[in-house]
């Protein structure tokens, strides 16, 4: 019953196994399933816990064209003290921006654990020749990327070309180096829960390190049923083939609560293994001065005020 | 020391869940007040609000739609004075607000009473559903002030659609009492719309308009042929009064999908 | 799973994420010391002067005391029904339609206080309560509030009139839902009513009383009479009855209904199942799991239409099994007033030894057991979710009703075979199909000996949707237009 999709040969998989069936997803159990999990009620130590792996997690985002190295300095400042009035707040994840900034981040960063993720091969949209796409991977490379986030070819895969979508991955992790690769889907383009379960399975087939939702530029972007049908992929690539490999739901988390939310569909899914910014991110902006709110709540057991938290 | 003055209500347009003014700024005199005087750019107004409010209402659950249309009941419940003061009286409010409560339990019943499985003869499951038609204009009657216009609103709602009222010139006080009460009772806006104006002006506008599915002229005085012509045009659904209350005049605002599938190892 | 490697600091604490309690408060409920009987409007104390303690299944802690109605009282609430119908029959249907809509929107705004207090006396978890049982509830009065004055809608060429006065016996695996059944077509139609709730879980329908008070329902129309299996062999016994509507298992339907012969009395039966949650190798795998899941452990499986036999086709058993085991792992069993719990308490403890004995029975049967780690409290009545595979057609596990957390997988290898052992069973509840084929899934339901087919679902419920058994999970139908007919006769 089992599609094995052809793996390139310089990829070794610990377990050999041919990856999971594509099958499909319904949607209305998948996303009474969401809704379930999203219901959990965490409170006292284990919310905190919570807020405080959120931070950890975060992908600092700014991806716009209006960007300059002094928002960009302004943001990796917040990424590395995100609460200066609280030294017990860990530093995010990492940074992400446009492959014209990297290096700007990765100077405002030096000496800091956090990492600069960098968007790549014509973001948002894809469109653009091979060429081109592997060129801006490059740069980023060059300019000291950590993470590169690249974009699937939509257009390919909505008109079924889909070895044209798998050979892109290919190319894009063999640019890449060292640099680790997520792979974004844009979930909201895709149409169907089945379509994210295929496309999950090509990038993971192409080289993934981490399968992404969305690019922010469309809505819908991420959701807690999109994110758990790509979760459920993933822990069915571990089940057949050993490979361990990271998700990350971005675009539309603005609240401490949906990041709770999204971390208890993890943490039932794929098990307490999976908590941690080595297999997990969220790409956010304002998602971090509400969880520093949040677990600002928790600790006086008082309502704040978004004012009390600096914007960069 | 002076009598405390009332504050005097201003009777507005009810469009998109907000009451504007008449985008011409015209009004008329109605027994001392100045009604809003529709032109026709709010009758288009009207229809985008509706068909935006038809999305919202007919994605609704049915029993949603019930519960909704049961509070309408309620909130006109405790406005029985004001709308008493602008119709024949309490007894005509009490009919009026029964009617609600009536229309309001057929919600989640319709698709058992008008729809059904059909037994074809072949391996195929076959059943029919009835769904609203969309945008509905109503040219509201003159009597009852204000049960007459329950009875032909109510059950275009039931069914899931949108409605465009146009009022009574006669009673167009008792419309926007109406809508008052729809406006603080859980229903989305451009769900109901309420046109007060001149009926001549109003419904050749609605009647020829594209984008609406259905007219109820039950209320229309002068020439309705004339309205049926300009209908024909969309092929609109032209929908009279049959019965005081009945699922089909729920059903007369619906249309029907049958649907086939094999059934098959 | 395989080890996963760690970059840097994870500072997981050793044994996972734990959720820390969250409690739902009981200060919204407070349960009077005793109750009395509901008769005529009334509280009345009973005439046998007997009372006895209801109590919560997860700490074994009494609730309040409630009266043992004997002869005499049950008497008294069939007189009361029957002066009572006199009244209620006279009424304009559409007046009668609006008290079932204040009881609709009452259980509605009491909706928080009446979950907690089933979670307490019937010990399932505080998120079905309030997500389902209660919601639910409220729903069938809106329903049938909407059909008291359109049944001549419902049944076209015919007239419809109310059989007088029925008498009613539910059970205690959903108190307020199967009340809620019962009662709203009951008075949607004209009747009047003597209900029984179950021994262990009177509670709710005594603050039901409660509503039917602040809703003004009429003397007599409802009357509440608890006690023990005595009370309801009482009730069917009157004279003064026109209708008996029993759901509860299989052995006092049978009962009941021998006790029924020869007196001409409208009955409904809503007994046990055995379902068949049957799944194709072509299903939507990690949905099928889920719905595999809720078929047997929600509600403890104290359910009579639970999915408690997993017909698997042979090719997916063993991943199936594997996802289903380590899904059964996350089921969080504990407290059901607290918000995360998925399993609650069993309901009594003579049902934790009937569920006992059977568990037992099916690994000496040869069956393979696989219960994952879970820390059950010291007190109340417990048991953790369980699978057993390798099950034959012929184990007591696969034929007779557990009615507890216990899933038997038995394997199938065609369409055909599933359809034959689904249907190889004294009950016809409900069964599920999953498969993402459309043509299969109806083919499978043409087949089904089965009330309720659920497709690619499972444990779905509706006001609007017609509920019952076919063969020994008992006849009539609940819930739809169908569900009137019950409570009417016609001219």
């Amino acid at each position: 019953m089992g599609q094995a999709l052809a793996l390139p040969r310089s990829v070794e998989l610990p377990g050999g196994g041919s990856l999971p069936r594509v099958g499909s997803v319904d949607a209305v159990a998948l996303e009474a399933r969401a809704a379930e999990l999203a219901k959990r009620s965490i409170k006292r130590e284990s919310k905190i816990f919570a807020l405080e792996l959120a931070i950890r997690m975060m992908d600092l985002t700014t991806l716009e064209g209006a960007d300059t190295p002094g928002k960009v300095r302004a943001m990796c400042a917040k990424a590395m003290v995100p609460d200066p009035t609280e030294p017990s707040v860990p530093h995010v994840a990492a940074v992400c921006v446009y492959p014209s900034l990297v290096a700007t981040a990765r100077r405002a960063l030096r000496g800091s654990a956090v990492k600069v993720a960098s968007v790549a091969t014509a973001f948002p949209s894809g469109q653009a020749p091979l060429d081109v796409k592997l060129a801006d991977v490059r740069a980023a490379v060059e300019a000291g990327a950590d993470e590169i986030d690249m974009v699937i070819d939509r257009g390919a895969f909505l008109s079924g070309r889909i070895g044209r979508v798998y050979e892109e991955v290919v190319a894009v992790k063999d640019a890449c180096g060292d640099a680790h690769l997520k792979v974004i889907l844009e979930t909201g383009e895709l149409g169907s829960y089945d379509a994210v379960r295929k496309a999950s399975l090509v990038a993971i087939a192409g080289g993934a390190d981490f399968i992404k939702t969305s690019t922010g530029k469309v809505t819908p972007a991420a959701t807690l049923p999109v994110t758990l049908c790509m979760l459920e992929v993933i822990r069915d690539v571990h089940d057949e083939t050993g490979l361990v490999i990271g998700m990350k739901p971005a675009g539309g988390i603005r609240t401490a609560k949906q990041s709770v939310q999204y971390l208890c569909l993890l943490h039932e899914t794929l098990g307490p293994d999976w908590l941690t910014p080595d297999l997990f991110r969220f790409g956010a902006s304002s998602l971090l001065n509400d969880v520093l709110l949040q677990l600002r709540k928790q600790r006086t057991g008082i309502y704040r005020s978004p004012d009390e938290m600096t914007l960069d | 020391m002076s009598a405390r003055l009332p504050v005097r209500k201003t009777y507005k347009l009810f469009i998109g869940g907000a009451f504007p003014r008449s985008e011409s700024g015209r009004t008329l005199d109605h027994e001392g007040h100045n009604v809003a005087r529709a032109s026709r750019k709010d009758a288009r107004d009207a229809v985008v609000a509706a068909r935006k409010g038809f999305a919202a209402w007919s994605s609704a659950t049915a029993y949603n739609r019930g519960q909704v249309l049961y509070r309408l009941a309620e909130t006109m419940e405790t406005r029985q004075a004001a709308l008493a003061a602008v119709c024949s009286g309490r007894r005509e409010v009490a009919r009026a607000i029964d009617r609600v409560v009536w229309y309001a339990g057929w919600a989640d019943k319709l698709a058992q009473v008008l729809g059904g499985a059909n037994p074809v003869a072949g391996p195929y499951f076959n059943f029919t559903l009835p769904e609203p038609t969309g945008v509905v204009a109503v040219i509201a009657p003159d009597e009852p002030a204000l049960d007459g216009l329950v009875a032909r609103v109510l059950p275009a709602l039931a069914g899931g659609n949108a409605v465009v009222v146009v009022a009574s010139e006669a009673h167009p006080l008792a419309a926007i009492e109406l809508a008052e009460a729809v406006a603080t009772s859980d229903v989305p806006g451009g769900v109901v719309n309420v046109l007060t104006g001149l009926r001549a002006e109003l419904a050749p506008v609605l009647a020829a308009h594209m984008d609406v599915n259905a007219i109820d002229v039950t209320g229309a005085d002068g020439d309705v042929a004339a309205l049926e012509i300009l209908a024909a045009e969309n092929v609109k659904r032209v929908v009279r009064a049959r019965e005081d209350r009945s699922p089909w005049e729920v059903g007369a605002f619906m249309e029907l999908k049958t649907v086939w599938h094999p059934i098959g190892r | 799973m395989a080890a996963v490697a760690k970059k840097g600091d994870t500072p997981v604490p050793a044994g996972g994420w734990d959720y820390a309690p969250a409690p739902e408060s009981r200060d919204i409920v407070s349960f009077e010391e005793r109750y009395g009987l509901f008769i005529g409007g009334e509280e009345v104390s009973p005439r046998s002067r007997a009372w006895f303690p209801t109590v919560s299944p997860a700490t074994e802690e009494p609730l309040a005391e409630v009266a043992q109605a004997g002869p005499k009282d049950v008497a008294l609430a069939v007189d009361a029904a029957r002066e009572g119908f006199e009244a209620w029959r006279a009424w304009k249907p559409s007046e009668r339609a609006k008290v079932l809509f204040r009881i609709a929107r009452i259980l509605q705004e009491r909706a928080r206080e009446l979950a907690v207090a089933e979670s307490l006396d019937g010990g399932k978890p505080i998120k079905e309560s309030r997500d389902v049982d209660i919601p639910l509830a409220a729903a069938h009065f809106f329903y049938y509030a909407g059909w008291a004055d359109k049944l001549e809608y419902a049944f076209p060429g015919r007239r419809p009139r109310p059989l007088g006065v029925a008498a009613q016996i539910v059970p205690w695996n959903f108190p307020l839902l199967m009340l809620a059944w019962k009662i709203a077509p009951a008075l949607a139609c004209g009747n009047t009513v003597v209900l029984k709730p179950a021994e262990t879980t009177p509670l709710t329908a005594l603050l039901f009383a409660d509503v039917c008070r602040q809703a003004q329902v009429p003397p007599g129309v409802v009357n509440i009479v608890t006690g023990d299996g005595s009370t309801g062999a009482h009730l069917v016994r009157s004279d003064g009855i026109d209708k008996v509507a029993f759901t509860g298992s299989t052995e006092v339907g049978k009962a009941i209904q021998r006790e029924l012969a020869g007196r001409d009395i409208a009955l409904t039966l809503e007994l046990g199942g055995k379902a068949a949650n049957i799944v194709f190798d072509d299903c939507a795998l990690d949905q099928a799991v889920e719905g595999i899941v809720n078929g047997i452990y929600f509600n403890q499986g104290h359910v009579c239409c639970a999915g408690s036999r997993l017909l698997v086709q042979e090719s997916i058993h063993d991943q199936l099994v594997r996802k289903l085991k380590r899904r059964m792992a996350t089921l969080r069993v504990g407290d059901p007033l607290d918000k995360n719990t998925d399993i609650g308490a069993i309901n009594s403890k003579a049902q934790l030894d009937r569920i006992t004995e059977l568990v037992e029975a099916g690994t000496e049967e040869g069956a393979e057991i696989y219960q994952p780690p879970c820390r059950l409290p010291e007190k109340g009545w417990w048991f953790a979710p369980t699978v057993f595979t390798g099950v034959a057609q012929s184990h007591r596990i696969a034929r007779e009703e557990i009615f507890g957390p216990v899933l038997s997988v038995l394997t199938f290898r065609t369409p055909d075979e599933a359809v034959e052992k689904a249907n190889n069973t004294m009950y016809g509840l409900s069964a599920g199909v999953w498969t993402e084929k459309g043509s299969r899934i109806l083919w499978m339901a043409d087949r089904m000996r089965a009330g309720v087919v659920w497709g690619n679902t499972f444990n779905r419920f509706d006001p609007a949707s017609p509920f019952g058994g076919y063969k020994e999970s008992g006849f009539g139908r609940e819930g739809g237009r169908h569900g009137l007919e019950a409570y009417l006769r016609f001219e």
